[in-house]
């Protein structure tokens, strides 16, 4: 069976890359096709590079703490450009300060994210949501 | 004596160079007018009557072309994203030496095919998608394509997973299969292209521009012109088996219609505290400018520059050189008298010309500041070390102030984004030379190597300027 490919990266004017790598090995070592951008990267580059690797999934990391605003708008670009109905997540410290995690998560899910995960989340959590998002247990 | 003959067909004259390959050394160079109405021979024997008359009459031992000819090599390409497959697709064509009349990204429509069938190119490339990526792109351009009818030779480096198919689709024409310019996100793959390019080149395109009675006295090697001015430069930067380069190099190449640059450098960050963002470039790049040149393409200086700038540096009122670029529109042909006025103009615009194709070709880089503290983009590549400028073209080898009007290739703190070289020593080509020492690569690297060393005088040492 073909492997499902990843977009990941860091966005916006974040340039924390340990994170980035440990994910890129994750995912790798999990059996993705994984299309690492590295750090800085844009709402377009995640699309432009979702559009020529047929990606399955974009996995959106940001450390920051300015992810809120970085992600907003990623859903409608992402119609625009014809990957409609791409699976979103993303996770790290998405957001300034003490926040419920839940008011968070809501947040983004209505910024058109299928998932998104708190600080500290285990590379194997997101792996799972990943299988489940893109239905690869069925296949399986 | 073991003489060489090297020839460049080009699209207004033919340019002949002698070489003794036994001597390292020149024995002349000749030019003569080209009718393309007529086979290009009649202009290939004029240039060797001339020749002959400085040199005396010269038994070759071989003799190689290049071609530019007949509009050049014509292209057209089609890609998916235009920052990433369809730029793959260009720099492949550019780096083979074409002129690329269009770059189609994402799907091709009506509209598109009715514009392939007026511009009617000698290859069109066709790509999209990595390995294993998207394919519904490049399938359905190549429906498009064979949808309408035409005689094109076709080069399919796309997505690998689609190739076959868009080989069945297109059947009847003829298609060569070739890898992936983009093979993996990020990952430029262009040289399988390229050659193709130029087997294709050699093949078909030698007969339907005339060249086929030349060809005949030919040992072989046909390429179009700017393939042989590459080979050229990348000889001189890297050296070849036995003697060493003279580095990283920049070469420009201000023509009348268009303005050529190269870059041999590889160009990537230098630093940990900057990252690099974009398509990487290839070490041997080429850009062509088709905007920026000396006579049909003067109003794209002006626009770029800004008449008051051509104004300061030519030291004309601004009527006078309105006045001047109204005559150059009207005759193509003028040559500057020393000491006119137009010779003042022509100083402004090569200058302004360089800068602007120089600007263009060089990456950029941004700088951002970061939660982590000041961070460094870079998008494109860094020629900021590069020590080396080679000059040619009419405009510039004719005029003493070469030196001058190369310096604006230079960094300037004017634009401290633009990633030019800081400093760096002219070689001027004053005898037209790179391409046939391109052509006399292929056989005799070395020779070539130490004829340019030789010939391309040296021109001052410019430093970046303030203004």
């Amino acid at each position: 069976m073909k492997k499902k490919v990843l977009v990941i990266g860091v966005i916006g004017a974040d340039v924390h890359a340990v994170g980035n790598r440990i994910l890129y090995h994750a995912f790798t070592e999990a059996g993705f096709d994984v299309v690492n951008l590295g750090v800085m990267v844009s709402q377009e580059e995640y699309i432009a590079a979702a559009i020529e690797s047929a990606a399955d999934a974009i996995v959106v990391s940001s450390l920051y703490g300015q992810g809120e605003l970085d992600c907003r708008g990623m859903r409608e670009k992402c119609d625009e450009a014809g990957l409609k109905g791409i699976p979103l997540v993303v996770g790290g410290n998405i957001v300034i300060g003490k926040q419920k995690f839940e008011d968070v998560e809501k947040r983004f899910k209505d910024m058109g994210f299928d998932r998104a995960f708190p600080p500290g989340t285990p590379p194997e959590t997101t792996i799972e949501a990943l299988r489940e998002l893109l239905h690869m247990e069925e296949e399986a | 004596m073991k003489p060489v003959l090297l020839i460049d067909f080009g699209s207004t004259y033919t340019k002949v160079t002698a070489v003794d390959v036994e001597a390292e050394q020149l024995l002349g160079t000749a030019d003569s007018y080209t009718t393309i109405e007529t086979d290009v021979g009649d202009g290939l024997a004029n240039a060797l009557e001339k020749l002959h008359a400085q040199t005396g009459p010269l038994a070759y031992e071989a003799r190689y072309a290049c071609s530019s000819a007949a509009g050049g090599l014509r292209m057209i390409t089609s890609g998916l994203v235009p920052e990433l497959t369809a730029e793959a697709a260009r720099q492949a064509s550019l780096g083979a030496g074409a002129k690329v009349l269009k770059v189609f990204s994402f799907q091709l429509t009506e509209d598109d095919l009715l514009e392939i069938q007026q511009i009617n190119p000698d290859i069109f490339l066709l790509v999209g998608g990595t390995d294993g990526g998207n394919t519904e792109c490049i399938l359905h351009n190549a429906k498009m394509l064979a949808s309408i009818p035409f005689d094109f030779p076709v080069i399919i480096a796309g997505n690998r997973t689609a190739a076959r198919e868009c080989e069945r689709i297109l059947s009847g024409h003829e298609v060569h299969l070739v890898e992936n310019v983009m093979p993996k996100f990020g990952v430029l793959n262009t040289e399988p292209a390229r050659l193709k390019i130029r087997e294709i080149f050699l093949n078909k395109i030698i007969q339907a521009k005339g060249l086929s009675k030349a060809a005949e006295l030919l040992s072989g090697i046909l390429m179009p012109t700017p393939s042989a001015v590459m080979k050229a430069m990348r000889l001189l930067a890297q050296g070849c088996e036995d003697e060493a380069g003279i580095g990283d190099l920049i070469a420009v190449d201000v023509g009348g219609a268009t303005t050529d640059i190269y870059s041999m450098a590889d160009g990537m960050p230098q630093d940990q505290a900057t990252v690099y963002k974009g398509l990487p470039e290839p070490y041997d790049k080429r850009t062509v400018e088709g905007d920026i040149g000396m006579r049909y393409s003067v109003r794209g200086i002006v626009e770029a520059a800004g008449l008051k700038r051509i104004c300061e540096l030519s030291g004309l009122s601004q009527e006078r050189v309105s006045e001047l670029l109204a005559m150059l529109d009207e005759h193509k042909d003028m040559i500057p008298e020393p000491g006119s006025d137009l010779e003042k103009l022509d100083f402004a615009l090569a200058s302004m010309a360089i800068e602007t194709a120089v600007t263009r070709h060089a990456g950029t880089m941004e700088e951002t500041y970061t939660l982590m503290g000041l961070t460094y983009v870079q998008s494109g590549k860094d020629l900021r070390r590069v020590k080396q400028i080679i000059v040619t073209g009419g405009s510039l080898i004719r005029t003493a102030r070469t030196g001058e009007i190369a310096s604006h290739a230079l960094a300037s703190l004017n634009a401290p984004m633009s990633l030019r070289p800081l400093k760096a020593e002219v070689r001027v080509d004053r005898k037209y030379i790179l391409a046939a020492m391109g052509l006399l690569s292929e056989t005799y690297p070395q020779t070539a190597l130490r004829i340019m060393k030789k010939e391309l005088e040296h021109d001052g040492y410019s430093e970046q300027k303030n203004s």
